[in-house]
């Protein structure tokens, strides 16, 4: 029992960390996907737009969800959401706060992402290039384009080499004041974020503080509880397994001593732990018939008390109890044949 | 109790040092940002004041208040500052005490980023390039106001085809750049002045409220720590009794409903006892369906009684 509290202490302080440290992880994946990426802007009139915009909100949101599955707690959530009410009530407040610690999570990678295109600037460069201020940035003393044209002019900003507007605009002025707005609005995007994280973080204790802690207890108790159950599920299995299979030894041995018309063989008192452990099968033809009924046909996931032994072999009733009676309900007992 | 010593230890000494950890963290990543970030002042007359002046003072605010959110002692703080009387009296000295170290903590990031930003200069030849006085350079002085403004605007690019081969403009470059240095050194050395002042001048004022300030904030942080602590333990307790306490009623449920012999007296023998009482699969199947339908309630009153 120690060694297990020891680990679930292990655990439950670590999985804070664990899951700070996926965070951090993701974070810097994301950072390094962005510098990894090859951003061509199409630089044609309605493709920047898609492009641009696609480039800044799609991975971001593909990144929130890989956050959210990433996360071991969010079966735990859907399972104690969805489950019958039971003997036991059901606290939203307890499902709101796990739910909450895990969007707070999955939030950081897509918000690194989003910063971080902005403040590189092309993305924006390549969506909005089409909507520079002509008039203001231009040179004013060349002749006016229509419309489409203008814009198919505009919209080869981003591609330097094949750019042919430079009497209209010059292309490092357009470059710089579209990259300008992009990193204002980045680091605007950072001090808004970093301010609601703020804000989060800060007003929790000075309103809901009684109820956090009640939260927070409940849903490391929930958590515990699963783990606490599937390992008790495990050591059941595993006493089961044993029992079964050592039931199976024994039967299969008085089975064939039975078969060999003389009396089951039981082990010398003095004869020590070994023997006791080869469960009564001391020839090549018994283990190998053993091997194969274990094969052919497993015994049936019904464990009989160790009373009934004597018993085993045939086909039949279990005798009746010798206790009061009880509402009796027919149980066949069927044995391994070989 | 051993164990107990140990973790507390840890705890007393780890506080401080993660904090300073964090501290310094920052303000690495907060000059790695900035070598990492691509400067490009617009050149244009008014955008130039805003993206210079907004590139040097809005990211400090942000490092600011990452300095606050990664720091644990805030949180701490402010539970203390909010938390009703009760049965024991705040002492403000302490909160005021734990305020301050926060506030020196999460204050180091954002001046490491004034200054780096000064000592490099671009940000303020960025935002004041259109504010010199044009008469000092050759260049400018004979030109119309409307198109010096529009020539100084862009001074900060060096490849702007009206500048390239402007000697007055590596002048007004030069000159900005100058100021800007200066300003830095002078913002970095009055800061640390003034922390040395403040840490050789401290023990003359106040030590003893000091002593006693820094004891009672340590031990509200290692409270905190503890009192989480034990509710991990006590929900494991609890989990554990509250799981044993099913398995039982559930065994309990089975007699009654089989017919199969009474084992009573099997005892704590091993297997006999791991098994609690489920021995087919029918009835781990039946446990494992009242688990899911029908978990048992947050009671274990009977349990503990026994």
């Amino acid at each position: 029992m120690d060694k297990f509290r020891m680990i679930f202490q292990f655990l439950q302080s670590n999985q804070e960390s664990f899951m700070n440290g996926i965070c951090g992880i993701m974070a810097l994946a994301s950072a390094q996907m962005y510098s990894a990426f090859d951003f061509n802007c199409p630089c044609l009139p309605r493709y920047n737009l898609a492009y641009g915009l696609g480039i800044l909100l799609v991975p971001p949101f593909i990144l929130f969800l890989l956050g959210f599955v990433l996360n071991n707690n969010v079966s735990m959530l859907a399972e104690e959401w969805r489950r019958p009410r039971g003997q036991r009530g059901k606290d939203p407040a307890v499902l709101r706060y796990m739910f909450c610690s895990m969007a707070q999570r999955a939030m950081i990678a897509p918000v690194v992402w989003v910063s971080v295109t902005l403040l590189d600037g092309k993305c924006i460069t390549c969506a909005f290039c089409t909507s520079v201020p002509v008039e203001t940035l231009g040179n004013t003393s060349h002749p006016g384009l229509s419309q489409g044209d203008m814009k198919r002019v505009l919209a080869r900003i981003p591609c330097k080499e094949i750019y042919d507007g430079q009497e209209l605009i010059a292309n490092e002025v357009a470059v710089r004041y579209l990259r300008c707005i992009s990193q204002a609005l980045g680091w605007c995007f950072v001090l808004l974020m970093t301010t609601l994280a703020f804000l989060v973080r800060s007003l929790r204790p000075c309103f809901t503080q009684a109820a956090f802690l009640k939260s927070r207890y409940w849903s490391h108790y929930i958590d515990i509880e699963r783990k606490l159950f599937d390992e008790t599920c495990a050591e059941h299995a595993r006493s089961f397994a044993k029992v079964c299979i050592q039931q199976f030894f024994e039967g299969m041995s008085t089975d064939l001593a039975a078969a060999r018309c003389h009396p089951p063989r039981k082990a010398p008192a003095d004869a020590g732990e070994a023997a006791e452990k080869l469960l009564g099968i001391t020839d090549q033809g018994t283990m190998n018939t053993a091997l194969k009924s274990w094969h052919r046909c497993k015994p049936p996931l019904h464990l009989h008390p160790p009373a009934l032994h004597s018993s085993n072999g045939w086909a039949g009733e279990q005798q009746p109890p010798a206790h009061p009676p009880v509402p009796r309900r027919e149980m066949a007992a069927y044995y391994s044949r070989v | 109790m051993d164990r107990f010593r140990m973790i507390f230890q840890y705890f007393q000494s780890n506080s401080e040092s993660v904090m300073n950890g964090i501290c310094g963290l920052l303000a690495l990543a907060s000059v790695k940002m900035y070598t990492c970030f691509d400067f490009s002042c617009p050149c244009l007359p008014r955008y130039n004041m805003a993206y210079g002046l907004g590139i040097m003072f809005v990211p400090p605010i942000a490092l600011f208040l990452c300095g606050l959110i990664l720091n644990r002692q805030s949180l701490v703080m402010l539970e203390e500052w909010r938390r009703p009387q009760g049965h024991r009296r705040k002492d403000l000295a302490v909160i005021r005490y734990m305020c301050s170290s926060i506030m020196q903590r999460a204050m180091v990031a954002p001046v490491v980023w004034i200054v780096v930003t000064l000592l490099d200069g671009k940000c303020l030849i960025c935002a004041f390039s259109g504010s010199v006085d044009p008469e000092k350079f050759v260049g400018f002085a004979n030109t119309s106001p409307v198109q010096v403004q529009q020539l100084l605007a862009k001074v900060p690019c060096k490849d702007d085809e009206l500048m390239r081969n402007n000697t007055s403009r590596k002048a007004v470059s030069r000159y900005l750049r100058c100021w800007s240095q200066a300003l830095g050194w002078s913002i970095l050395l009055i800061l640390i002045v003034a922390a040395f002042l403040a840490r050789w001048l401290r023990p003359c004022f106040n030590q003893a409220t000091l002593l006693q300030a820094r004891h009672w904030s340590n031990y509200i942080d290692i409270e905190q720590k503890i009192f989480e602590e034990t509710c991990c333990e006590h929900s494991r307790l609890f989990a554990h009794k509250c799981i044993l306490h099913f398995f039982e009623s559930m065994r309990q449920e089975i007699k009654l409903h089989s017919f199969s012999l009474p084992r009573e007296g099997e005892g704590a023998e091993g297997e006999e006892y791991l098994l609690r009482g489920i021995t087919d699969q029918d009835q781990v199947n039946k446990l494992l369906k009242v688990w899911y339908y029908e978990k048992p309630p947050l009671d274990v009153s009977q349990v503990t009684q026994r």
